[in-house]
């Protein structure tokens, strides 16, 4: 019995993973831009709690969507599959404007300069999240059971699920230094 | 205008040529059921009368066996000769080129040319000249799709990462459905072409206007749907003669024309038009096409240009 209820509430965790949301528009509320940067006058203050990064990174279906979304945009022309080359690599660990999701996003929504271009009037920004868990997991920092064990393109790089999770450093000064 | 899709009303040499060889099957396979039927009867009939002299057994049986080498016989040639006249449909005349390629959920047609400026895109729309072959190359974006057009020919793979063909040459004048044949996902069962054979004169005109750009806005509402058009839209959706040049979605320079919406989803009037843009996941959940937030009337105003676009 106690097995068997085991099993089950191991069926319900594996299904929310896989949970597919076609019909609903964004489940949270209008977003408020994130900041780029940690240092804040007087001490950071504490990061907001933000439900919507739970709910598109521990998801196997928008980190889906966000992996065609991010072929489909051409976000492979600049930043090629993480690896970069006219963009900046999104596999590393060295963030210029922030390597959370809420700044993922505002970096869609905004543009960068030096040719980040802003998609603010091209997607929708459901599938700026989605895209941004994405980015997330090219760098090994979705969890290991949603990103793909096998990727759609040729890679020389080992499979995101076999990548240690790296710390990652958001910092302008240190890109620049490089 | 009816719309058929059905592989025993052949329009196209190809289907005619196939659904000859499955009336011959299913008339000799048919015949040695039948015969099998009565044998039984006959069996269950003189159930106890004992068993028969071992001659006349031995040439029931030869003969038997010689029935079915004859029909198989007859089956063998069919098939060789109903393949080789598949080989040679069209012989000599020049076929036109069309590129399809199949994407959850819908097909984009391509109308290829040796002069960039007289190709046309379209989606979920296949115009053929009546009496003239078409090789259509096939491709895929994404996952396996099948391309089947019954009333034309059989079916045909598109498979990601490799090229395969498929030649119709249509005989009859018709509107005619076309169905995705190999599951591809949440609305395969919703990835419909339509197919429209044309005399040459129709085909030639219809040509000449996909050739077109679209024409200008004019009212201030098709004016406010162009500005959503060549914004939100222009990510995924290209317009020729706008700033719209998205390449993800179906191109809409002249969907207008077309005789259905989201891949023979939904028949094309402005109802069906307002309501696919405005909740693009209620009418085919799990379609790439997001819901956009647009207003009422920023919905109308889409509709009302993309009315324009004939």
């Amino acid at each position: 019995m106690r097995i068997l209820a085991i099993f089950l509430m191991t069926l319900l965790a594996a299904c929310h993973r896989e949970t597919r949301e076609h019909d609903s528009p964004l489940p949270f509320g209008q977003a408020q831009l994130a900041t780029t940067t940690t240092l804040i006058a007087g001490g950071s203050p504490p990061a907001p709690a933000e439900p919507r990064i739970n709910h598109y990174e521990k998801s196997a279906w928008h980190v889906g969507e966000g992996q065609r979304l991010y072929t489909e945009f051409n976000c492979v022309e600049c930043h090629a599959h993480g690896g970069g080359g006219i963009g900046p690599p999104l596999m590393d660990d060295q963030w210029i404007y922030g390597s959370s999701s809420p700044q993922i996003v505002a970096t869609l929504i905004q543009g960068r300069p030096n040719g980040m271009p802003s998609f603010r009037r091209i997607l929708t920004e459901k599938q700026m999240w989605q895209i941004a868990a994405y980015v997330r997991s090219i760098a090994a920092q979705a969890a290991k059971d949603v990103p793909p064990s096998r990727g759609d393109t040729l890679a020389n790089t080992r499979p995101i699920t076999l990548q240690p999770a790296q710390l990652l450093q958001d910092s302008s000064e240190d890109a620049g230094a490089r | 205008m009816i719309v058929v899709q059905s592989a025993i009303h052949p329009a196209g040499d190809h289907a005619t040529i196939t659904s000859g060889l499955f009336s011959l099957f299913l008339g000799v396979t048919g015949f040695f059921f039948l015969l099998v039927l009565l044998f039984l009867g006959w069996a269950i009939w003189r159930k106890d009368r004992g068993s028969a002299e071992d001659r006349k057994l031995r040439v029931s049986v030869a003969g038997w066996a010689a029935l079915i080498t004859l029909g198989l016989f007859g089956l063998t040639l069919g098939s060789y000769f109903a393949d080789r006249s598949l080989a040679f449909v069209g012989g000599g005349q020049a076929p036109i080129k069309i590129k399809m390629t199949a994407q959850q959920w819908w097909w984009e047609v391509e109308y290829q040319s040796d002069d960039p400026s007289r190709t046309i895109i379209t989606a979920n729309e296949l115009h053929l000249p009546l009496g003239r072959p078409a090789e259509i190359q096939l491709e895929a974006d994404d996952v396996i799709h099948s391309l089947w057009i019954p009333n034309l020919a059989g079916k045909q793979d598109l498979i990601p990462g490799r090229t395969t063909d498929m030649a119709v040459l249509p005989r009859h004048l018709g509107h005619y459905r076309a169905q995705c044949a190999e599951f591809c996902g949440l609305q395969h069962a919703h990835m419909a072409l339509d197919v429209l054979v044309e005399t040459p004169a129709q085909f030639a005109a219809w040509r000449s206007r996909s050739l077109q750009a679209a024409p200008a806005p004019t009212t201030a509402e098709q004016k406010r749907g162009y500005a959503i058009l060549t914004g939100q839209c222009s990510g995924c959706h290209a317009i020729s003669g706008t700033p719209a040049f998205g390449t993800v979605g179906p191109d809409l320079t002249h969907v207008a024309s077309r005789a259905s919406l989201a891949a023979g989803e939904l028949p094309n009037i402005r109802i069906w038009l307002e309501r696919w843009i405005a909740d693009p996941q209620g009418v085919k959940p799990g379609s790439h096409m997001p819901r956009v937030p647009l207003s009422a009337a920023d919905i109308r105003a889409a509709a009302a240009y993309l009315e324009t676009l004939r």
